[in-house]
C-alpha cells in the first residue's frame, strides 16, 4: 500500500492552504510546514489576484481611478474612497464643504458596522458556528440598504468626488440610519453577545490563542483593531484628525489581552463607538452644499501628498505623487492588512492547525486589498 | 417464529427501507432545520414543502461521475463508502422498534452494535488514507483518535445499564424498563433508591454525537479547516454514501439511546406502548442533535480528547462504581 503522504527527513510535510481554501476568505495561499497538526513553519503566498491597481492609477486622470479604490478592500469601500478623495484633494488645494465632510463620515460608519458585521459573520464560520453568518447578514442588509439609496450601489461603493460627495441624504436615510442604530442597539446584547460572546466553546477557542505582543504589531506595522488588541492605542481618527472627526466625542476600544479574543472584543465595540459617531454627525449635520466647485481637468502642483485614514482594518495610507499633469505621477498605497497578514507567519508557528485558522479569522483578512 | 421464509424477507425490506428514507430524508429535515434556526425558509422548490429534494438530490448525485483522481488506492478508495454504509444498516437488525417488531432479538445484541459502531470509524480511516490527500489523512488521524476516546465512556456506562438490567440484549432492556417514565433507566428507582442514570444518559448523548463526528465534534470534517476532511476527495455516490452513513449513524445512536435510557416503546404514562412512542423519542433526540450542530462553534482537536480523557472517563468509571454498590447493596 502506497502512504498517502510522503514525509520529509525530519518528518515534516507541506500542507498549501489555499489558494482555494474555504478559511482564507479568498485566493490568499498559505505555504504551511507541518509536524502532524502543529504548524512548523508559515509562509504565506501572495500575488494570485494582483490586479495592478497602482500602475492603472498612473495611466488615467485622477476622477478615473475613483472605482477602483473600491475594488480593493471591498467590504470598507467607502474608507479607501475617502482616503483617495482626501490625498487628491489636499494636491489640488480643494476645499470641502462641511455638510458634504458630514456625510462622509455617516456613511464611512456605517460602512465600518458593515464591515465588522461581516467579519464577525466570518469569524464565526471560520469557528465552525453557521448561524451567526445569517443573523448578522440580516444587519448587515440594512447597511446595505441604507447605503443603496444614496450611493446607488451595495458593495464597491463610488461615492465621494473630489470636493464633496455624489448624492444629499435626505429625510428618509436619516430616519432609516436611527432605525437601523436602534435595531443595531437591541439585538446586540441579545444576540450577539448572549448567544456568541459568552459561549463557552468560543471562549475556550480564542481565549489565549494567538498572541501578538505590542513589540510584534510594532515590528511589523500592525494598525487597526489588531494593533488595539494589542494594548497599542492608536487610531488615525483620534491620533491624526482627518475631515471632521475631532468634533465627535467616541472612544478607542483598546484591550491589553493581545489574543483573538481581544481583537474580536475590540470589533465589536468599535461597532457601538461607530453608531455614536453617526447619531452625533446626524444631530449637528448642517446644511449647504455637498459638493464644492472643482475644476474639470485637476492639474495639481507637482510634489508628495500623504493622507492617512482609519479603515475597519487599520490605517490606510495614500502617497501621491504629482508632476503636474493630468495624470498621478504615481500612487501608492499602504494598506492595513498586508501588514497585519505578514504577522502571520511568525505568530503561527507551533500552533494547531485549528487554532492557527482561528487566528487568521482574527486578523480580518480582505485578500484583494492585500494583493493590489 | 423461525419456519416462515417471509420473515426475514419482510424484516430486510422493512430495514432497508427505514435506513433508505432515513437517510434521504434527515438531510431534508437538517437543511429545514437549519433554516427554521438561521431565519431562513431552508429548501422549498422541489416539490411542496421541498419535499422531494431528497430525491431530486439522490439523482443528480447519481448520474454524475466518480471522479478517481490519480494516485489514489483506487479499490480502497471505492469500498470505503459502501464500509460506511453497511454496518450502520445491519445495526438496525439488533434494534427493538417495538415489543414484536425487532429482526433478531439476539443475546449480545449491544456488543453487536458497539462492535459494528467502531467499523464505522474504519470507513472513515480507509477512505482518507486511500484519497491520498493531506487534508483527507489529517482527517483520518483526527477521526480515530476521537472515536476512540469517546468509546471508552460510552461502553462504560452501557456496562452500569447492563448491570442494572442483568441482560445484554437489548429487548430485555426495553422490557426491564416498561411501564411508565418513573421505570426509565433514565430516571431509575431501584427499591425506593435514586439512581444517578442520567449522569450516564448526559455522557453518553455526548459521546453518541462525538461518534457520529457531529458539530461541536465535527473535527473530522471541519470544513473550515480540512475543506471537507475525509470527503474532500469524494465526488457523486462515494460522497452520497458517506453522508447517508452518517445520518444513518445518528439514527442508531438515538435508537439506541431511547432504548437503554428512554425505556424503548413505552408509553412516558404507562398505557399504550407501541411502535410510535420509539419513533417519537428518537426524533425528539435527532432534532436535538441537529440543534446542537447548528448553535454551537466546533470545538478544538484537544480540548475534544481532554473532555474525554479527563472528564467523561473518570465520571463513567464512577459510575459504573457507584451502580454496582447500589446494586450490592439494595
Amino acid at each position: 500500500m502506497t502512504l498517502p503522504v510522503e514525509l520529509r527527513h525530519d518528518e515534516t510535510f507541506v500542507l498549501n492552504l489555499g489558494p482555494q481554501h474555504p478559511a482564507t476568505h479568498g485566493v490568499l495561499r498559505v505555504k504551511l510546514t507541518m509536524d502532524g497538526e502543529y504548524i512548523v513553519h508559515a509562509e504565506p503566498v501572495l500575488g494570485y489576484i494582483h490586479r495592478m491597481h497602482e500602475k492603472i492609477a498612473e495611466a488615467g486622470s485622477f476622477p478615473q481611478f475613483m472605482p477602483n479604490t473600491a475594488r480593493m478592500d471591498y467590504l470598507h469601500a467607502l474608507a479607501f474612497n475617502h482616503g483617495y478623495a482626501l490625498v487628491v484633494e489636499k494636491a489640488a488645494g480643494i476645499e470641502v464643504p462641511e455638510r458634504a465632510e458630514y456625510i462622509r463620515v455617516i456613511t464611512v460608519e456605517l460602512n465600518r458596522i458593515a464591515s465588522h458585521l461581516l467579519w464577525w459573520a466570518a469569524f464565526l464560520l471560520d469557528l465552525g458556528g453557521f448561524t451567526p453568518l445569517l443573523y448578522a447578514f440580516d444587519d448587515r442588509e440594512k447597511v446595505l440598504d441604507l447605503l443603496e439609496r444614496i450611493t446607488g450601489s451595495r458593495l464597491t461603493y463610488c461615492y465621494m468626488r473630489f470636493g464633496g460627495v455624489y448624492n444629499d441624504i435626505d429625510d428618509e436615510f436619516i430616519a432609516g440610519t436611527r432605525d437601523f442604530i436602534r435595531r443595531l442597539r437591541s439585538r446586540m446584547p441579545r444576540l450577539y453577545h448572549d448567544l456568541v460572546t459568552h459561549n463557552i466553546i468560543l471562549i475556550k477557542r480564542i481565549t489565549d490563542i494567538g498572541f501578538i505582543s505590542a513589540e510584534q504589531c510594532r515590528r511589523y506595522g500592525a494598525t487597526g483593531p489588531v494593533a488595539r488588541g494589542s494594548g497599542i492605542d492608536f487610531d488615525v481618527r483620534k491620533n491624526e484628525p482627518y475631515s471632521v472627526y475631532p468634533e465627535f466625542d467616541f472612544d478607542v476600544p483598546v484591550y491589553h489581552e493581545c489574543d483573538s479574543m481581544a481583537r474580536y472584543m475590540v470589533r465589536v465595540d468599535e461597532m457601538e463607538q461607530s453608531m455614536r459617531i453617526i447619531e452625533q454627525a446626524l444631530d449637528k449635520l448642517p446644511d449647504g452644499p455637498v459638493q464644492a466647485k472643482v475644476p474639470k481637468n485637476l492639474k495639481p502642483e507637482a510634489g508628495y501628498y500623504y493622507s492617512a485614514v482609519e479603515t475597519a482594518r487599520g490605517s490606510l495610507g495614500h502617497r501621491l505623487v504629482c508632476d503636474g499633469g493630468k495624470n498621478p505621477y504615481k500612487l501608492k498605497l499602504r494598506s492595513p492588512t498586508f501588514s497585519n497578514l505578514s504577522l502571520f507567519g511568525e505568530v503561527a508557528e507551533g500552533m494547531l492547525l485549528a487554532d492557527a485558522l482561528a487566528f487568521m479569522g482574527s486578523l480580518d483578512l480582505v485578500i484583494p486589498e492585500i494583493d493590489r | 417464529m423461525e419456519t416462515s421464509i417471509w420473515r426475514p424477507i419482510i424484516y430486510l425490506v422493512g430495514i432497508m427501507a427505514f435506513a433508505g428514507v432515513n437517510a434521504a430524508y434527515l438531510g431534508w429535515c437538517e437543511r429545514k432545520g437549519a433554516g427554521r434556526i438561521q431565519r431562513r425558509p431552508g429548501p422549498k422548490e422541489v416539490g411542496p414543502a421541498g419535499l422531494l429534494q431528497p430525491l431530486a438530490d439522490g439523482i443528480k448525485l447519481m448520474t454524475k461521475q466518480l471522479l478517481v483522481p490519480q494516485g489514489v488506492d483506487g479499490i480502497i478508495f471505492r469500498v470505503a463508502p459502501v464500509i460506511a454504509m453497511i454496518p450502520a444498516i445491519t445495526s438496525m437488525v439488533v434494534i427493538p422498534f417495538s415489543g414484536n417488531i425487532q429482526a433478531r432479538a439476539m443475546e449480545l445484541s449491544v456488543l453487536l452494535l458497539f462492535a459494528l459502531a467502531s467499523l464505522a470509524m474504519i470507513a472513515i480511516l480507509l477512505g482518507g488514507w486511500a484519497s491520498g490527500n493531506k487534508y483527507a489523512i489529517i482527517s483520518s488521524a483526527r477521526a480515530v483518535s476521537q472515536n476512540l476516546a469517546y468509546e471508552i465512556p460510552m461502553l462504560l456506562t452501557v456496562i452500569a445499564i447492563v448491570m442494572i438490567s442483568g441482560s445484554m440484549n437489548l429487548r430485555d432492556i426495553a422490557i426491564d424498563q416498561q411501564g411508565g417514565f418513573w421505570h426509565w433507566n433514565i430516571f431509575r428507582f431501584e427499591n425506593g433508591h435514586f439512581l444517578y442514570m442520567w449522569v450516564g444518559f448526559i455522557i453518553f448523548f455526548i459521546c453518541s454525537i462525538a461518534e457520529t463526528n457531529r458539530a461541536p465534534f465535527d473535527m473530522a470534517e471541519a470544513e473550515s479547516e480540512l475543506v471537507a476532511g475525509f470527503m474532500t476527495e469524494y465526488s457523486s455516490m462515494g460522497f452520497g454514501l458517506f453522508m447517508m452513513g452518517e445520518y444513518l449513524n445518528i439514527v442508531v445512536g438515538a435508537c439506541l439511546t431511547a432504548t437503554l435510557f428512554l425505556g424503548g416503546w413505552d408509553c412516558p404514562f404507562g398505557q399504550t406502548p407501541g411502535v410510535w412512542w420509539f419513533l417519537l423519542k428518537i426524533y425528539i433526540l435527532i432534532f436535538t442533535v441537529i440543534w446542537v450542530r447548528w448553535t454551537f462553534p466546533r470545538t478544538q482537536v484537544y480540548r475534544l480528547l481532554n473532555l474525554s480523557w479527563k472528564i467523561l472517563i473518570p465520571f463513567s468509571l464512577v459510575n459504573v462504581l457507584v451502580t454496582a454498590a447500589f446494586i450490592k447493596v439494595f
